[in-house]
């Protein structure tokens, strides 16, 4: 490949698995991209084992399951059992649609060791709306099943402005359906959440709100459940780090085998992500382009070139630089020092006029028609 | 939550203690996450099996390395595994 070869890099730790791009559910801050109804194909169950197999062999031990729903997959159960033989801690990632008690028992005898349900908000009539799937009392069914059955349980919530007024109900949900682990995910504005960000992003005051009562809670259940507050980047100063550094530690592969170094490095251009159909993961790993990319600093502009603190973000995420400055190798505009940074002013700006607004456009779910129109849409212009 | 010299150490069963090959380490393992251990807190955990109280470890541990006084360290080692959900005790 492309004459690189990267001896130096660390070996990946967590594979991210995204079995399936189908869902039955609907949110509108998913993070699969936008055009994922072009991406139909799936690679096989052979195809996957050789993958978890390569994978394992450089030093993944974290693997998650997701999609999508991964339960779409029928081969789960064998992919399960393959993982576990070769020593993996699996993790399925699931909207919890279609989990029976059956295939919960299935799956902790394949090896399954934990199940991440997420839940959309505290009452069914908000989870219904977001999840655009009557799916609320079924997912409490699944979390009392998940713990009957001795996993360990992560309660994932994606917060923001049409939930985040429940933050004391939710994590009063999560204590009482006995979540080990509570992931407070403030929304990332990529994929399908940066076409909804008007709609979904809170102000500074509801932020600030919700995070003192997730704070107070945290002491309160402090032996019981761990809370995991994902900080919303938008209004801070600096950058999240990108990752642990790109190319170091994450691996995801999508539904048809391409291989991204970042679950939402679909939508940057011209990395020429490589699928593994061609390449053997420690080619991907070690040679692409693509996973080489933004190793080191070299690729760096100003301000992050002489930044004293690059080693500490990375520059932010590549990801948010492109959406919002056209270059991925911009520093994210979040950060203060960057030349950009009044579109992050102009986009907080831009959510409370909406939020302030009599009719606020409705927001705009993750489903095949919607995805197929975005692609003819883009196609056309 | 405390140490309770009395009672019988039981590794925590929604965590996993493990040897990584690529790593040279004994790791733990956990939802979405996984902590490096050193040899002697892996020694350690790999005692803390249901069957001994927090004396019988190291007891085991001073006659399995030869040697004595390790009580304050696998003591402080043991209430650090308790308030991280590695261990329980009941
Ligand atoms: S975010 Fe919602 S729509 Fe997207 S994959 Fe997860 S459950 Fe499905
Ligand atoms: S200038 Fe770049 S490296 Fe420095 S803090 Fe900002 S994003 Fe990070």
């Amino acid at each position: 490949m492309a004459g690189l070869n990267n001896t130096k890099a660390t070996p990946p730790r967590w594979l991210l698995a995204e079995l399936s791009y189908k869902c039955p559910l609907q949110c509108p801050y998913c993070s699969n991209p936008l055009d994922y109804a072009k991406h139909n194909s799936e690679i096989s169950t052979a195809d996957w084992k050789r993958v978890l197999s390569q994978a394992r062999k450089m030093g993944a031990v974290q693997l998650g399951f997701s999609g999508g729903e991964p339960l779409t997959r029928q081969d789960l159960p064998e992919l399960v059992c393959h993982a576990r033989q070769l020593g993996y801690y699996s993790n399925l990632i699931t909207s919890g649609y279609g989990l029976s008690e059956d295939k919960i028992i299935q799956l902790k005898e394949a090896g399954l060791d934990h199940i991440q349900l997420s839940i959309q908000a505290s009452s069914q009539e908000l989870n219904d709306y977001i999840a655009a799937t009557e799916s609320y009392e079924n997912k409490k069914i699944v979390a009392r099943l998940i713990k009957k059955h001795g996993y360990p349980m992560v309660l994932c919530v994606v917060i923001h402005r049409k939930n985040i007024h429940q933050m004391e109900q939710i994590l009063g949900m999560a204590e009482e359906l006995g979540a080990d682990y509570v992931e407070l995910a403030n929304t990332q504005y990529y994929g399908w959440a940066h076409k909804n960000r008007d709609l979904l992003m809170p102000t500074k005051e509801q932020y600030e709100k919700a995070e003192a009562i997730a704070q107070a809670y945290k002491e309160k259940v402090a032996d019981k459940m761990k809370i995991y507050y994902v900080i919303p980047d938008f209004h801070e100063d600096r950058p999240k780090p990108c990752m642990n550094g790109w190319g170091t530690t994450f691996l995801t592969i999508a539904p048809d085998g391409v291989a991204l170094p970042c679950h939402s490095a679909r939508e940057l251009p011209a990395l020429d992500c490589p699928n593994v159909n061609d390449f053997s993961i420690e080619q991907i790993w070690n040679e692409s382009k693509a996973f080489n990319f933004f190793r080191g600093d070299d690729w760096m502009k100003e301000p992050c070139r002489s930044c004293d603190e690059k080693d500490k973000d990375f520059g932010g995420c590549h990801c948010q630089a492109y959406l919002l400055t056209g270059d991925m190798r911009n520093a994210d505009p979040v950060c203060s020092k960057s030349p950009d940074h009044h579109v992050i002013e102009a986009a907080i700006t831009s959510a409370q006029v909406s939020a302030l607004s009599a009719d606020e456009k409705p927001l705009l779910f993750r489903n095949s028609k919607n995805s197929r129109k975005y692609i003819e849409n883009n196609e056309l212009q | 939550m405390t140490l309770n010299p009395d009672l019988i150490v039981r590794f925590s069963a929604i965590h996993r203690l493990q040897w990584e090959e690529a790593q040279q380490k004994d790791v733990i393992l956990y939802p979405e996450g996984m902590v490096e251990l050193n040899q002697s807190s892996a020694e350690i955990l790999k005692l803390c099996d249901g069957s001994r109280k927090p004396e019988i470890i190291v007891a085991d541990l001073e006659q399995k390395f030869s040697t004595s006084g390790l009580q304050k360290d696998i003591f402080n080692f043991l209430e650090i595994a308790l308030k991280n959900g590695w261990i329980e005790q009941h």
